[in-house]
């Protein structure tokens, strides 16, 4: 079936079965790879989109459910003009990546904390930010989150320890 | 050490025995072939033969510019190209190597690019292969035993460009990137001096130009290249002394940073090409069993689904795209199966390796002094506690993918493997094809740990067959639940450790009986001054392949160790930072690390009820790391880590951003698999599946902030990547112990805590 929706702004139409998870969508019919399959079960949020601004994990949400939304990829975090997100700046100063594979959907969970809370402190970090990241990047992570919403001298303390 | 670097695991798991049994894959020997340790080694510049040389001038030159030693290159508007032959799967190892060679070559940094080197034979990686040969047989003595250029030879015959062993820096970097730096900044040297018709002496190198500064004149880097290429190399050039560094020891960004924060970067999950399809797989849920039959019909019933194909031990369905493909797979009802291997479970593998440590046959046996004399004359004196750690999966966080395509007779494929030439001779041969009809195409990893060394990467075995099956491009994802279920884990291992104390609480004897598939002696490093000691090792394999696991044996061993010496001094009745001072010789390395951890996490600083520090030191590929971890008890019994300490002593940190991160990482992923991971068997077959029932640690749950110390001693330079993993398990469990009486001795700590 034609299933249309919205991918960081352009309208789009795709032929798929009504049960195909989005992020499958997302990755091979729309070449929107930046969004990754980590388990699919929604337990590890690398799939993690924005879904008319919800945190929302892509491999366990049928595309026939997003019908008429409006969604945002990694790849759609970019201003008009190109600058990258103030997250994503955020996230290249304080080299959080190692290998990477976790980071856009930790971005995606991280801009929409911010988006619902503004400046989020300790506790918020903590609750919103349930991805997992193997490679252990996690303090960076909160150290990139503080940093980007003008928490940087508490970040610095946080690296101090 | 007959092993092969690249063991065909079938030959191994085929057996129907259900009684365990060697699986020929050794996890460290397959760093090193039988040849090679015949041949001994060679450090120094490796000077690649006429034939090689050539190749690489071929493989890199295309584009432009002038080939150096194959390592590197330089083109006309000065870009240096260096061609690591270590995968950079996020440790940083590319930037850190090119640092290295940038550093020695005098180049301007701005124009130094760091590239995956081609999966080809001319690549391979000279200085890890011999520099580990040194390591694993104790001999650095041998090393100059044959000239380098046939060590390189033997490098290149056993296929061997692997990234492991925390040795991208420590021996590539050391041995080589530095080397070829110096050498080819000699060589612009003489080009420059001929040129300006001066003595070279009168020369200086900046920012990659040469410069004769009595007159001014200046020739960049790139006008020099095509000349200086084809002259002779100095094979042993004085490198820099490390107070000229300008580049080693600074924590210049990673170059794969920004592709990696906005989706840009294309790991081998991402590769796609046209009239590819997607396939996944199920493997036999037993170990060794095999694909008996299976009805084809429902896969095929699935919109979308194309083939389904049957492997030796697996089934796979092919399809328009991976949801397809899933859902195919999961109509059918393949029968496999089970290779003897029924009864196999955690608790029967426990049974048969306490029975194998009581029969007290050691395969292998290390130490000094007479531990069984001064045991005898301890009487009470004598403490024992036995210690269990379970298997671990790797959870690289992309699943295995890769993409092959047969045509005109030669497999290409794409994907991301710690060995891009290892993996084109496994894939080969699975193949029933020659190497040189296997064109390998590296891309980014998402994560490794170990998990992706050819030796344990079944996928290059499926991938061939699969490909040559069908005439389009295929794609075969792994499942999460194909990953979890047919790890390659770091094997389910038991100790029992045994000390006698004198009157003054110092250890006279100490005993270490582990039951596990490797020897571990010389991998891990036994630091403390005791004068018995013994190390016995009895071989132990069940019926999965052990793979090596981030810091592979150092894990389980520094966790018997340094959990052991905090019962020992509880034993002497003593503060376990002090225990441990007493047993390390003054002045040494471990004694000064132990010093400055303790003194950064304010060790006698008292803490609340409830709360508790734990203190470990494990030294591990060369590098000595100590940490300290703090914990706060739940009301439920379970441990909150609130800080996290590590001081490291690598000899010389080359980048210490990324050398933060990888210890960092390293201890969070220690914790990680402390409290929480375990793979555990029943009926033969793993029991968990996903990360639902396999649970890593979130951010919450991670200490906000680990406190990372490097002390310069400028010792021989050790590894990153992965020593900073082996000290976390036992400082948190030491932690607990501190905080609630508990002694965990048990991994995972979860596991019992809400139990």
């Amino acid at each position: 079936m034609a299933i249309s929706f919205k991918v960081n702004g352009n309208d789009v139409s795709v032929e798929a079965e009504a049960d195909t998870p989005l992020l499958w969508v997302l990755r091979e019919d729309l070449a929107l790879t930046g969004t990754k399959f980590g388990c699919g079960v929604a337990a590890c949020g690398a799939c993690s989109v924005h879904v008319e601004g919800q945190i929302t994990r892509s491999c366990s949400v049928p595309v026939s459910a997003v019908a008429g939304k409006a969604i945002t990829t990694i790849e759609g975090l970019r201003g008009a003009d190109g600058t990258l997100h103030a997250v994503q700046q955020a996230w290249i100063a304080a080299q959080v990546p190692q290998c990477g594979y976790c980071q856009s959907g930790q971005i995606m969970a991280a801009t929409a904390l911010i988006n619902a809370v503004g400046t989020p402190n300790d506790a918020q970090i903590d609750a919103a930010m349930t991805n997992i990241c193997r490679c252990g990047t996690y303090p960076r992570i909160r150290q990139a989150i503080l940093a980007a919403t003008g928490q940087a001298a508490k970040a610095t303390n946080a690296g101090a320890a | 050490m007959a092993d092969n670097p690249t063991p065909h695991l079938d030959e191994n798991t085929a057996a129907p025995e259900a009684k365990p049994k060697k699986t020929g894959v050794k996890r460290r020997a397959f760093l090193v072939g039988s040849a090679l340790l015949i041949g001994g080694g060679a450090f120094g510049l490796y000077l690649a033969e006429n034939s090689v040389r050539s190749r690489a001038k071929a493989l890199t030159e295309a584009g432009g510019g002038h080939n150096f030693l194959t390592w590197m290159k330089i083109a006309e508007d000065d870009t240096v190209t260096v061609y690591s032959p270590h995968i950079d799967f996020g440790q940083g190892s590319h930037t850190a190597l090119g640092q290295m060679l940038a550093d020695e070559l005098d180049a301007d940094w701005t124009k130094v690019v760091v590239e995956q080197a081609p999966a080809d034979s001319a690549f391979a990686n000279t200085a890890l292969v011999t520099s580990f040969l040194g390591e694993m047989t104790g001999m650095p003595g041998v090393i100059n035993a044959l000239p380098a250029p046939v060590v390189g030879m033997l490098t290149r015959t056993q296929n061997i460009q692997i990234t492991g062993g925390s040795s991208a820096v420590r021996f590539t970097g050391q041995m080589g990137m530095r080397v070829v730096g110096a050498a080819v900044r000699l060589a612009l040297i003489e080009e420059a001096a001929a040129r300006l018709g001066v003595p070279a002496g009168e020369l200086v190198t900046a920012n990659s130009a040469v410069t004769h500064t009595a007159s001014g004149r200046s020739l960049r880097y790139g006008e020099l290249a095509a000349g200086a290429a084809e002259r002779s190399l100095d094979g042993s050039p004085t490198l820099k002394d490390p107070k000229d560094f300008k580049l080693i020891g600074t924590g210049v960004p990673r170059g794969d940073i920004p592709a990696k924060v906005d989706g840009s970067a294309v790991y081998g999950i991402d590769f796609t090409m046209p009239g590819m399809r997607v396939a996944t797989i199920a493997a036999a849920p037993v170990r060794g069993g095999k694909l008996v039959a299976v009805d084809e019909a429902p896969a095929l019933a699935v919109k979308g689904v194309e083939k389904v194909v049957k492997l030796d031990d697996a089934v796979v369905v092919i399809a328009k795209g991976y949801w397809q493909a899933s859902k195919g797979l999961a109509a059918l009802n393949p029968e496999f199966s089970d290779g003897g291997n029924a009864d196999v479970s955690t608790a029967s593998i426990y049974a048969a390796q306490d029975a194998l440590r009581k029969a007290g046959q050691p395969t292998n046996e290390a130490g000094e002094g007479d531990v069984d004399a001064a045991f005898k004359a301890a009487g009470d004196k004598l403490i024992s506690a036995e210690y269990r750690v379970p298997f671990l999966h790797h959870a690289m966080m992309e699943p295995f993918a890769i993409t092959g395509h047969f045509t005109e007779g030669k497999l290409h494929l794409w994907g991301g493997l710690q060995d891009p030439l290892g993996a084109r001779d496994r894939a080969a041969k699975a193949a029933g094809l020659t190497m040189d009809e296997v064109v390998f195409h590296p891309m980014i990893m998402g994560g490794g740990f170990g998990r992706r060394f050819p030796g344990v990467t079944e996928i290059l075995d499926q991938i061939g067959p699969l490909a040559k099956q069908v005439p389009y491009p295929v794609k075969l994802i792994w499942s999460r639940e194909e990953e979890v279920r047919h790890g390659t884990y770091r094997p389910q291992s038991s100790a029992r450790l045994s000390a006698a104390l004198d009157g003054d609480g110092k250890i006279t004897a100490w005993r270490a009986d582990y039951v596990q598939s490797d020897n571990a002696e010389g991998e891990t490093t036994f630091i403390y001054d005791v004068p018995a000691t013994s190390r016995r090792h009895f071989e132990y394999q069940s019926n999965q392949i052990d793979g090596p696991w981030r810091s592979v044996n150092s894990t389980q061993i520094g966790f018997y160790n340094e959990s052991f010496m905090d019962e020992l001094a509880a034993a002497a009745g003593e503060d376990p930072y002090r225990f441990r001072r007493k047993h390390l010789p003054q002045g040494s390395r471990h004694l000064a690390v132990l010093d400055a951890v303790a003194a950064r996490a304010g060790w006698d600083n008292p803490l609340p009820e409830g709360s508790g520090r734990g203190i470990a030191i494990v030294e591990s590929f060369g590098t000595i790391v100590a940490e300290v971890v703090e914990v706060a008890m739940n009301p439920d019994g379970t441990p909150k880590v609130v800080k996290a300490f590590a001081v490291v002593d690598c000899g010389t940190v080359v980048n210490p951003l990324n050398a933060e991160a990888q210890i960092s990482g390293g201890l969070i992923m220690g914790l990680s698999s402390a409290l929480g991971e375990a793979i555990t068997l029943e009926k033969g077959a793993v029991v968990q599946s996903n990360f639902t029932d396999y649970p890593l640690i979130k951010l919450a749950d991670a200490p906000p902030a680990v406190d990372v110390h490097f002390l310069n001693s400028g010792a021989k330079m050790g590894g990153i990547g992965e020593p900073g993993v082996p000290p976390a398990s036992p400082a948190l469990a030491n932690a607990i112990a501190a905080a609630s009486g508990q002694r965990i001795r048990t991994l995972p700590i979860l596991a019992q805590a809400k139990a």
